[in-house]
C-alpha cells in the first residue's frame, strides 16, 4: 500500500484484487480452517469454556478499569529491580526513546522477536533509516521482512505463502537451496538467525501481558526465538501497549492456555517466559539493561469510552480473523492496518481516526463470528455497528446516504406512501428495462454478480386483502 | 407462514398500516431515523397479542436492538413488553407453541442455511432443522459451514459486492456439495443474495423460504 492512498480506496482496490483471486482464497480458508478445527478440539478440553471465557474477560477487564493502578505498580516493580520503564503519549514518542537507548549503546546490530506493537510504530524503518541492522527473528516475520511486507496476520504473519513461494524467496535472498520441505526450509532460516543473535547488540521484544503484582513481562511464543532475543543481547528493550496489564501472576493461569487455544489450538504455547528486569548482581546470564517502553498511542482514547473500552481486553490471540468471513476472503493485507480482522476493524478508527478509517466498520455483515469466538468477550460486531452511528452522526456517511436515509425515513412512517413507493418501483422496474444490468443501472452494484427478482405482480396487502 | 399458523387453529391478523421495522437505517449507523420508523412500527403493533416474523434479521432487529434504541425513553418499557411478543417463525412454532410437525410435504434433499441474525443474536439454530426433520419426503443435509455468513449483510452488499459475492460463492460451493435440491432458510434477505448468486450461477438448487417448504401438502 502506498503512503499517498486513501484508506478507503485501497481496500476496495485490494479487496477486488483478492476476491477475484480464487487459488489465494482457497488457501486461506484451508489454513484458516485448520485453526479452526484444532482449536474446536482444544476448546472441549476445557471443564466449561464459556465459564473459561467469562474469567478471562474479567481478569482483563479488573486491569483495564484499575489501569492506572496497576501500570504504577507493574513500573514500580521491574523498576526496583533495575529496569528503566518510558513512559510515551504516542509513536512519536515512543521511537524516539528506543532510539536514543540504541544510540548510547552504540549498537550496530537489532534482534528482534515478534512484536505487532513496533509495527503499529513503523520502528524497523527508522532503525533501518538510522543505519541500524534490524532483523526479525519469528519464522513467519522473518519471512514477510525478506519479501518487504508487512505482516498479514498478527499471528500468523506469513500465513498467505505457500511452502513454494517461501522456497523461492530463500534462494533469491538467502542462496538457499532448492527445498519445498518446511523443516528443511526453517533451518535455513534457523542457521541465517542463529548469527544474528550472537552479534546483535540489542534485542527488542514486545510483550504479551505485563503483570502489575509481579512487574514481569509475559511473553508468549513456539520458537525459542524470544527467549534468545531477550536473554542474549546486553540490552533487551520490550514494547507493550498499555492495555497489555494484567493483575496478577496467577491470572496467567488461565490467560495464557485461553490465548494458546484461541489464538493456535494449541493448549499452551510451547515457551512462556516472564521477565522482570536486567540481569542480577547474583544472576550470571541475562541482559545487562532492560527497558520497557509503555505506549498510549490513543489507547487512552478508547479507554475513556465507556462503550468499547472492552476492545482493550484483547488478547491479540486472532481468533476474530480465523473466523471472520471477510478475512478470509480479503486477506490481511487489504485492511491496511497494524492490526487486521474484526479487532482491527474496531479499534484502529478509535487509535488512527473514525474518518479515514470508518469503511472497516462497514465493510462487514455483522454477522457475529468474531463476537461469538472472541475468548475475552468483546462485543466486537455491535461495536462496528456503534463505529457506523458515530460516523453517521458526525455526518461521515455523506450527504446522499443521509438524504437516503431521510427519505427512508419518511416513506416508512406513511403507509400511503409506502404503497405509492412500491407501486412507482414497479414502474420504474419497468420503465428501466432497456438499462437492465448495464452500468447505469442503478441495481449494477447488485446486478454485476447477481440476479434480482422481478417484483411480484401482487404486493402481500392486494394478496391479503383478495384473501378475505 | 399464514397458511401454517391457521393450519394449526391460530387467527392471524395482518396490520395493513405496517412498512419496516428500520433496521437499513440502524445498520447504517442512522440510529434517530430508525428509531421513527421505529415508532411507526411501535404504533402499528401495539395491539397484537404475538408478533409472527418470518425473518431472524427483523426479529432480531425488534427484540435486540429496540430497546437500545429506546434506552432512556418514556417508551422503553412498552419497547421491552412488546420485544417480549416478537417472535422468528421457526422459534414460535417450536419453542412457544410446541409444535415439530406441521404436516408438511417435499420431496428432496434440502440444506439449511442459517441466517446470521437468527442464530448469533437471537439463538435459533434448532427449531428450523427440526422442523424439517419432519417434513415428510425431504432429507436434511448439513452443508459445510452452514452457519457461516451469505455475505448479505444490508447495505454492505452495495458497498463492498467483491467481498460479498466471494461470500456467497463460497456458501454455493458448500450447497453444491451436499448435492441438495434445495437450500432453505428462514431469512428473506439471506436468501435474496443467495437465490440471486445460485441463479446467475445456474446452479439447480432451488432456494426456498422454510415458510414456504412448511406450506407445502
Amino acid at each position: 500500500m502506498s503512503q499517498s492512498t486513501n484508506p478507503t480506496t485501497q481496500f476496495q482496490t485490494d479487496a477486488n484484487r483478492v476476491t477475484a483471486d480464487d487459488d489465494r482464497r482457497s488457501f486461506l480458508r484451508s489454513s484458516l480452517r485448520g485453526y479452526q478445527t484444532t482449536r474446536t478440539a482444544t476448546q472441549e478440553r476445557f471443564l466449561n469454556y464459556e465459564s473459561a471465557r467469562i474469567a478471562a474477560g474479567d481478569a482483563k477487564w479488573e486491569a483495564i478499569e484499575n489501569l492506572d493502578t496497576y501500570l504504577a505498580q507493574f513500573a514500580d516493580k521491574l523498576e526496583a529491580r533495575g529496569a528503566t520503564v518510558h513512559w510515551c503519549n504516542d509513536s512519536e514518542e515512543a521511537r524516539s526513546a528506543i532510539l536514543e537507548i540504541i544510540k548510547k549503546h552504540d549498537a550496530q546490530s537489532v534482534i528482534k522477536s515478534k512484536c505487532m506493537t513496533t509495527e503499529e510504530i513503523h520502528l524497523n524503518d527508522l532503525l533501518e533509516k538510522e543505519g541500524f541492522e534490524v532483523v526479525e527473528s519469528d519464522l513467519g516475520e522473518f519471512i514477510v521482512q525478506l519479501r518487504e511486507e508487512a505482516p498479514y496476520h498478527f499471528v500468523f504473519p506469513a500465513m498467505h505463502l505457500k511452502k513454494e513461494e517461501i522456497n523461492t524467496l530463500f534462494q533469491e535472498k538467502l542462496k538457499s537451496i532448492n527445498t519445498n520441505d518446511p523443516e528443511e526450509l526453517t533451518m535455513v532460516a534457523r542457521e541465517v538467525l542463529r548469527q544474528k543473535y550472537l552479534s546483535a547488540d540489542i534485542g527488542i521484544s514486545g510483550a504479551n501481558f505485563g503483570v502489575a503484582e509481579t512487574g514481569m513481562i509475559s511473553i508468549t511464543e513456539n520458537e525459542g526465538n524470544a527467549r534468545l532475543t531477550t536473554s542474549l543481547p546486553k540490552v533487551h528493550i520490550s514494547l507493550m501497549g498499555i492495555e497489555k496489564i494484567i493483575p496478577r501472576l496467577e491470572d496467567l493461569a488461565l490467560l495464557l492456555p485461553m490465548l494458546a487455544t484461541a489464538g493456535t489450538g494449541q493448549h499452551l504455547t510451547c515457551y512462556n517466559s516472564q521477565l522482570g528486569g536486567p540481569r542480577q548482581e547474583d544472576e550470571s546470564d541475562g541482559p545487562v539493561e532492560m527497558h520497557v517502553v509503555l505506549l498510549d498511542n490513543h489507547r487512552t482514547r478508547l479507554l475513556a469510552d465507556p462503550e468499547q473500552r472492552d476492545a482493550l481486553r484483547c488478547i491479540r490471540c486472532g481468533a476474530c480473523l480465523n473466523v471472520c468471513p471477510i478475512f478470509k476472503n480479503v486477506g490481511g493485507h487489504t485492511y491496511g492496518t497494524t492490526y487486521q480482522g474484526p479487532i482491527g476493524s474496531v479499534i484502529t478508527p478509535h487509535l488512527r481516526g473514525l474518518k479515514d478509517w470508518k469503511h472497516l466498520s462497514h465493510s462487514s455483515s455483522l454477522c457475529g463470528a468474531c463476537s461469538e469466538t472472541c475468548p475475552v468477550k468483546i462485543d466486537l460486531h455491535h461495536h462496528l455497528l456503534r463505529n457506523r452511528r458515530d460516523a453517521a452522526g458526525k455526518g461521515q456517511g455523506g450527504i446522499g446516504e443521509k438524504i437516503l436515509m431521510v427519505g427512508f425515513t419518511i416513506v416508512m412512517r406513511r403507509p400511503w406512501l409506502y404503497r405509492l413507493a412500491g407501486g412507482l418501483g414497479k414502474l420504474g422496474h419497468v420503465l428501466t428495462k432497456p438499462i437492465h444490468g448495464t452500468r447505469i443501472d442503478p441495481f449494477y452494484a447488485w446486478k454485476k454478480t447477481r440476479d434480482l427478482d422481478d417484483p411480484a405482480k401482487q404486493s402481500f396487502k392486494q394478496y391479503w386483502k383478495s384473501r378475505k | 407462514m399464514v397458511n401454517v399458523l391457521e393450519r394449526l387453529g391460530h387467527e392471524v391478523d395482518y396490520p395493513e398500516g405496517q412498512t419496516c421495522c428500520g433496521q437499513p437505517a440502524f445498520n447504517s449507523g442512522y440510529f434517530p431515523e430508525a428509531k421513527k420508523v421505529a415508532d411507526h412500527f411501535l404504533n402499528t403493533f401495539a395491539d397484537a397479542d404475538l408478533i409472527a416474523v418470518p425473518s431472524g434479521s427483523c426479529t432480531a432487529m425488534i427484540r435486540k436492538f429496540y430497546p437500545e434504541l429506546y434506552q432512556d425513553s418514556p417508551q422503553s418499557q412498552v419497547v421491552s413488553e412488546l420485544s417480549g411478543r416478537v417472535f422468528e417463525f421457526t422459534e414460535l412454532l417450536v419453542n412457544h407453541l410446541g409444535v415439530t410437525d406441521v404436516g408438511a410435504k417435499l420431496e428432496g434433499t434440502a440444506t439449511y442455511h442459517d441466517g446470521c441474525h437468527g442464530l448469533r443474536e437471537l439463538g435459533i439454530q434448532d427449531a428450523p432443522r427440526k422442523l424439517l426433520e419432519n417434513v415428510k419426503g425431504l432429507s436434511l443435509v448439513e452443508m459445510d459451514e452452514a452457519q457461516s455468513c451469505c455475505g448479505f449483510g444490508g447495505t454492505f452488499a452495495i458497498k463492498f459486492p467483491q467481498i460479498s459475492t466471494a461470500m456467497t460463492q463460497v456458501k454455493l460451493g458448500s450447497a453444491a456439495q451436499t448435492e441438495a435440491d434445495y437450500l432453505i432458510s428462514g431469512d428473506p434477505s439471506c436468501l435474496m443474495q443467495i437465490g440471486g448468486y445460485f441463479s446467475r450461477q445456474n446452479s439447480s438448487i432451488q432456494c426456498l423460504h422454510i415458510a414456504e417448504v412448511l406450506d407445502q401438502q
